[in-house]
């Protein structure tokens, strides 16, 4: 009995009318948690009424407690009947279950029924005892934190990276029960609700399970989908990154680590032993004042099976140990090698984040991915979901292999998904094939950061872009040039990956939010024939979801793609393609070259005409394109300057394949023959089609701007102001006449008026970026495209923004010796008045210590007690120091100006509903979140039977969406946080029929929910207390940097 | 291609001032689209005719669901759909409560019933508001006269504190619920050039100190009723139009000091037993409901109009005023001070806000 569970049902408030002679309701609440219920006494005719009831007290354990929801339901007692539902409340309290997370979880929840919405609010307060299980065989996992995010959360710090976790559970789904024929709609609904709740629970905990076997304490990146196969069941899987994370006592042990690289650091020599302790960095070296735990064992055996794939973990050998020299070259190769045996030793070495420590990510080879097409049999044993999991481990080996054809030993930023229709599945997985740095991956590497100072600046800024395999047997056909940056290592002309751009790459100008859409027509068929048809189709789509994504990263003169994501969705007789990513300009590789138009037949004099018009068209766009994202990289005077004529044999770095049910593998290659692959050849119409298309693609308006990565390259003065938004359109095609040609325009326009629609809306906002753009096709019926957006809009401050016209170089150059000034400023103000004989060590090591922005370091003061009355008397100078530094550092960011402008800061005098923020990025701008307390993952299903009278389909579904963003904002505050991050509503299924006037959605959504102090209070608070002075200061500088 | 389902949802609810005034209008989504494009924001923003209908619709969808709040100023307060920033909602509130001088003239004084209601559609004919504006301005009347019909304490205080109005909207909400409660006759040609801020002055005077809650604030605070006390007791008055001795001394002391301070001094004095007879007589008959609801009327007939025809200037009517009922209390024969005080103390107010043209 490890654990209890305690509920309390204070009052409910806003209760709908249930009884309709008194216009009152007799409320009365049901508590259950898996099958003890308990009840508490029936209030009495009252809308707001005021239960207090005691503590109902669940005993369970602590397996329950992770795959359990808590179950609240309001009912209406009825003396002669049956008393009447009035809604539930699912409350999810695995945030409680470990221990650095929420304590409580209290507040209002809104009362949820699948068939009339929220009716009404319940103020509940849940709490949990726990025990300690020495069981060392034990089923749960309560205490591994999980994490949507898809990167190091922002307070903590990654010991070690440990890699890929996934896990998926199936089950028989209640909607295709024989029971559902009886029951009522509510029921149906309800039963779906719960099972999908307690999967996702138990799904959570054999992550869990594996993540501890891994010696990690935490899901990075954690990604649940869920797959509604029909008739054949329902399937919940996720996959996530284990690492091992440290919480950070205070932000100021993870500064350094990510400011720019002082001298000191610099000169600190290579060391590659483990053992922080011999290090000869200096001490006051933040890093070293911390405490690690290294696991005293390398090698440990498996304690649980589960069903599926397992991690090969056999006992490491000779890590670690090894020690590099100074030189790049051999570096490299050991590297290369430790690299090798780090990840070889995984099955699958992949990882969900999408944005990594600094040093993490060595080399970058490209997008990989694969596709499968599967037919759907019923799952006959819920407990042996092999099918399931054998078709997964095979696009993973596929994704692993293909990561190797390309030099590479890891696939970062992966993800998976599948698209369903009728009893065909696909199933995709993609990510970025890279070369890591293995200190991250094993046990003892938490010096790499500071080592790997010494190899970054070997490579900095543009290491990443350098090609991993090797040049004389590349995978593929590419074309190389030397780096624009260093000029020694070779890099590719293109570069596509689904990461985001790492945060100390060179870009110039600004990025752009670059689709390709595609639809293609296809035969209705049944079962087999289906899945050949559509297997045939793939490999034409991904070719041409691809050049199309090629040529207008050309016509917007950038060279590289982030955040790549190409989602196939299949319907009864089409399939759709739509590929997002953030195009940019990277320094360090080439010029791209322009886009050239060549006609089939020559000597035809109008037609001459009409090619060099189109062609002059082109160059406009690209010549505009430059002008408007500040593209001007700086002049070089050598000869490899790309030049305007397309270069021979340019290459995508796309390696993908397909492989149908019958397990073939088809290779594709995406080299266009030998033909130039930039030189468009209008041959026939379709080609014109793919033309003009190409220059349909209207600019956002001016002060706007749109990626899909997390923050838009260029852009770094983020204002506080936020929104987060979903918008959903369905069109229906009319289905006569319907062409590959008419299907693509209608797709193109759906999604550009989607864009303009939303640019229209938030025009207040101007400046501003729509960020993390996250696009969803699906094809609900014959005729329907459903197309769901969910994006943040930022505001930025304009002026600042028109300062980047000069690159970025210069401006990272300017912020690194304005940051060591300003870390100078007090230490001299200390040196200059103290005695002459002072103690104090050399100016330089002094500056590091003021980097580490704990104002007396923690060593020194140990060491040097003698100088503590004198470090007093100078607290003030300190103080003033810090201010000055904060007020520079503002100047620079207009975070303070967006303060001023933040409307919800201030609570209403008279309101008690908290503002909670929700974004699908992982940081508040202007904000530092000071705390995760714990996942939110909820489902929910709305029906209604009277669509007329709810507004339609759009009134129902934007209401049933206000209503899930209301939930999760009161599921947060509930926790006691202010915010969501990393948030995605991974599902919005709608369907409707009219004429029945009924429709139904099912929406999933999760993130993490936070705890953000806004920077301007932090500063409140650092005027108050030195000792949280430089915090402040050090939260900005990370910030802007 | 159709849309079929067109929709955007902020996690902060986007409200837009622009069309949140045209669907207070009453105006239909068509129609607000046609207006919005004429006044140029396509031009503006560059966005096409389509963008604009869906953003029109969002934002009447948007509208459509706060209204239910709306009813409930509290409960928008309270809910959680809808994020909306404290200025934001303030400014919903207010402008969902806000009314149009037209309208309210139609309906100041009427019964807000359900027969009134037939009436809107002559209304807006009348007054060029849409009968779906007509309807929300009357609803709200009527809920704010439900909701503090019963209530006790300082009406204006009640109003706000159940529908978070401004003061000054508060105020109006007062002067409305008053002017329905006690049916004062508004309608009338000659009362035409009256402005509805002109009456809500006059409601307020009235509330402050001719109903119960004026004389005693500690228990039954009524701010609705008219006190029938002070109402029965006013028939005293009239002593001071019937006895003609007390008539004459008091026109001597109202001439004695006003004498070279007044323009219109002769006219006054031909005038003023006609017009202190009509003040007096109004005071009198104020125990009929029927005299109370054409109060405004009889107030134009005896007082305002004559003065205006023989052109007196406003500050000469406030000299006579204050004259006039000071002089009271130099009559020996006369024990009703404080009650005319209390009279004239008000319609002192009154007479002044309505002596314009």
């Amino acid at each position: 009995m490890p654990g209890k569970l305690k509920v309390k049902i204070v009052a409910g408030r806003h209760l709908p009318v249930m009884d309709r002679a008194s216009d009152l309701t007799d409320a009365f609440v049901e508590v259950k948690f898996g099958n003890t219920t308990f009840k508490t006494d029936v209030y009495l005719k009252s809308l707001n009424p005021q239960w207090n009831s005691e503590w109902f007290k669940f005993e369970v354990d602590d397996e329950d407690l992770q795959d359990e929801p808590l179950q609240i339901t309001v009912l209406d007692h009825d003396t002669y009947s049956a008393n009447d539902a009035i809604g539930k409340v699912y409350i999810d309290i695995d945030p409680l279950l470990y221990s650095e997370a929420a304590t409580v979880i209290s507040g209002w929840f809104p009362i949820y029924d699948t068939i009339h919405g929220i009716r009404g609010e319940i103020n509940v307060v849940v709490k949990v005892d726990l025990f300690n299980d020495l069981n060392r065989f034990r089923q749960s996992s309560c205490g591994v934190k999980f994490f949507c995010t898809t990167s190091i959360p922002k307070c903590y710090r990654a010991v070690i990276i440990h890699g890929f976790v996934e896990e998926l559970v199936v089950n028989e789904d209640p909607e295709y029960q024989w029971i559902d024929r009886i029951r009522t709609p509510r029921a149906s609904n309800e039963a779906r609700q719960r099972l999908i709740s307690l999967m996702s629970g138990e799904l959570q905990r054999k992550i869990g399970l594996k993540v501890l076997e891994m010696r990690g304490n935490a899901v990075v990146g954690y990604l649940q989908c869920f797959d509604l196969e029909g008739e054949s069941g329902l399937v919940v899987r996720a996959i996530g990154t284990a690492c091992t994370l440290d919480k950070l006592s205070s932000p100021a042990a993870f500064l350094p680590a990510c400011n720019s690289p002082s001298k000191e650091m610099k000169e600190i020599p290579f060391n590659e032993d483990p053992n922080p302790n011999t290090h000869s960095s200096g001490p006051s070296t933040p890093l070293k004042n911390q405490t690690y735990s290294f696991s005293p064992s390398k090698s440990y055996s498996r304690q649980s099976s589960s069903s599926d794939t397992d991690l090969s973990l056999t006992p490491k050998t000779g890590m670690g140990s090894g020690s590099a020299g100074k030189e790049g070259g051999p570096f490299k190769a050991l590297l290369r090698q430790q690299t090798q045996s780090a990840l070889e030793q995984r099955e699958f070495p992949f990882f969900t984040l999408t944005a990594f420590p600094p040093g993490f990510l060595v080399h970058v080879g490209g997008v990989v991915s694969a596709r499968s097409v599967k037919l759907l049999d019923r799952i006959h044993n819920p407990d042996e979901p092999e099918t399931r999991d054998a078709w997964w481990a095979e696009i993973r080996q596929e994704i692993k292999s293909h990561a190797k054809a390309l030099g590479c030993h890891a696939v970062v930023g992966y993800s998976e998904s599948t698209s369903i229709c009728e009893e065909v599945c696909i199933l995709s997985a993609s990510g970025t094939a890279a070369v890591l740095n293995p200190r991250f991956l094993q046990d003892g590497t938490v010096e790499g950061c500071l080592e790997q100072r010494l190899e970054e600046n070997l490579s900095t800024r543009c290491g990443f872009c350098h090609i991993p395999y090797d040049e004389l047997n590349m995978p593929f056909p590419a074309h190389l040039t030397y780096c624009y940056n260093c000029r020694k290592q070779k890099v590719p002309d293109v570069l596509f990956t689904t990461i985001d751009l790492p945060t100390d790459a060179t870009v110039i100008g600004k990025g752009c939010l670059i689709q390709a859409r595609l639809c293609r027509l296809k035969k209705k068929a049944q079962a087999e024939a289906n899945a050949t048809a559509i297997s045939n189709l793939l490999p034409f789509m991904e070719y041409e979801v691809h050049t199309q994504l090629m040529n207008k990263l050309k016509l917007k003169g950038m060279n590289a793609l982030f955040g790549l994501r190409i989602q196939i969705t299949v319907g009864e007789n089409m399939l759709m393609g739509l590929a997002s990513a953030t195009g940019v300009y990277l320094a360090a590789l080439p010029t791209p070259g322009g886009i050239q138009i060549a006609g089939k037949t020559p000597n035809d004099g109008s037609y001459e005409q009409h090619i060099s018009h189109m062609q002059k068209k082109i160059n406009d766009t690209i010549a505009k394109n430059k002008e408007l994202y500040e593209i001007n990289p700086p002049e070089i005077s050598e000869e490899i300057i790309g030049s305007p004529i397309p270069e021979p044999r340019q290459r995508s770095r796309l390696l993908r394949s397909q492989s149908e049910s019958s397990d073939e593998v088809t290779e594709l290659d995406l080299s266009h023959g030998k033909k130039d692959a930039f030189v468009l050849e209008i041959d026939d119409t379709d080609a014109m089609e793919d033309v003009h298309s190409l220059l349909t693609d209207v600019p956002p308006p001016s002060g706007f701007y749109s990626c899909n990565t997390e923050i838009m390259p260029g852009i770094n003065n983020w204002t506080s102001e936020i929104q987060m938004f979903t918008s959903v359109r369905v069109i229906r095609l009319s289905s006569l006449n319907l062409t590959n040609q008419a299907l693509n325009k209608n797709f193109n326009d759906l999604c550009e008026n989607l864009l303009k629609s939303l640019y229209f809306k938030l025009r207040s906002m101007i400046p501003c970026c729509l960020c993390h753009v996250n696009f969803t096709v699906s094809l609900p019926e014959d005729e329907l495209i459903q197309v769901t957006v969910t994006a943040v809009a930022i505001t930025f401050d304009k002026n600042q923004a028109l300062q980047t016209t000069k690159t970025s170089v210069e401006k990272s150059l300017q912020r690194a010796s304005t940051d060591n000034e300003e870390l100078l400023q007090f230490p001299l103000e200390l040196c200059s008045d103290s005695l002459p004989s002072h103690p104090f060590p050399p100016v330089k090591e002094h500056l590091e210590s003021a980097s580490s922005n704990s104002g007396i370091p923690a060593a020194q003061r140990d060491r040097c007690s003698s100088w503590i009355e004198l470090i007093k008397l100078k607290a003030q100078t300190i103080r003033r120091g810090s201010i000055k530094t904060t007020v520079t550092v503002e100047k620079a960011s207009p975070v303070g100006d967006g303060n001023f402008r933040n409307r919800s800061a201030p609570p209403c005098a008279n309101s008690t509903v908290g503002v909670v923020k929700m974004t699908p990025l992982s940081f508040i701008p202007g904000a530092k979140i000071t705390k995760y307390l714990g996942i939110i993952n909820m489902f929910f299903i709305r029906e209604t039977t009277s669509l007329r009278e709810e507004g339609g389909v759009s009134g129902f579904l934007h209401a049933f969406i206000a209503e899930v963003f209301a939930m999760v904002r009161a599921h947060v505050a509930a926790l006691g946080g202010n915010a969501v991050v990393s948030y995605i509503m991974k599902q919005c299924v709608f369907m409707e029929n009219p004429n029945k006037n009924q429709a139904q959605c099912l929406i999933n959504v999760s993130g993490d929910a936070v705890v953000f102090v806004r920077e301007s209070d932090l500063e409140v608070v650092s005027s108050q207390q030195p000792t949280t002075n430089c915090q402040s200061s050090c939260t900005e500088g990370e910030v802007t940097t | 291609m159709t849309s079929e389902l067109d929709i955007f949802v902020g996690n902060t609810t986007l409200i837009d001032e622009d069309v949140y005034r045209l669907w207070l209008d009453g105006y239909s989504v068509t129609d607000a689209v046609a207006l919005r494009v004429r006044s140029g924001i396509l031009e503006q923003t560059g966005a096409t005719a389509a963008v604009l209908q869906s953003d029109t619709m969002d934002h009447y969808r948007t509208f459509h669901m706060l209204e239910r709040l709306l009813h409930a100023p509290p409960k928008l307060l309270h809910q959680l759909i809808f994020q909306i920033p404290p200025s934001r909602q303030a400014l919903l509130i207010e402008r969902y409560y806000a009314f149009d001088e037209a309208f309210v003239w139609e309906v100041l004084g009427k019964k807000l019933s359900k027969g009134t209601k037939k009436d809107l559609d002559d209304i807006s004919t009348k007054t060029g508001i849409t009968l779906k504006s007509c309807r929300r301005q009357f609803d709200n009347f009527k809920r704010v006269f439900k909701v503090v019909e019963e209530m006790r304490g300082s009406l204006v205080d009640n109003i706000q504190q159940h529908f978070l109005l401004s003061d000054r909207l508060a105020r109006d909400y007062a002067a409305i619920v008053f002017f329905a409660n006690n049916r004062f006759e508004t309608g009338k040609k000659k009362l035409q050039y009256l402005s509805f801020g002109d009456f809500a002055f006059c409601a307020e005077l009235m509330i402050q100190n001719g109903t119960l809650g004026a004389v005693d604030s500690q228990m039954d605070d009524m701010d609705m009723d008219l006190d029938k006390e002070f109402l029965q007791d006013m028939k005293e008055l009239k002593v001071l139009a019937a006895d003609k001795d007390l008539l004459d001394l008091h026109k001597s002391l109202v001439c004695t000091a006003l004498l070279g301070k007044l323009g219109v001094f002769s006219e006054m004095e031909a005038n003023f037993k006609n017009l202190s007879r009509g003040l007096v007589n109004v005071a009198a008959k104020l125990t009929h409901n029927k005299d109370v609801r054409d109060l405004f009327v009889d107030l134009v007939e005896k007082f305002v109009e004559p003065c205006r025809s023989d052109h007196w200037p406003l500050s000469d009517v406030r000299f006579f005023l204050n004259q006039y009922s000071a002089s009271v209390h130099s009559l020996d024969g006369f024990r009703h001070q404080a009650l005319w005080d209390r009279y004239m103390g008000t319609l002192r107010g009154c007479l002044l806000r309505l002596y314009h043209d």
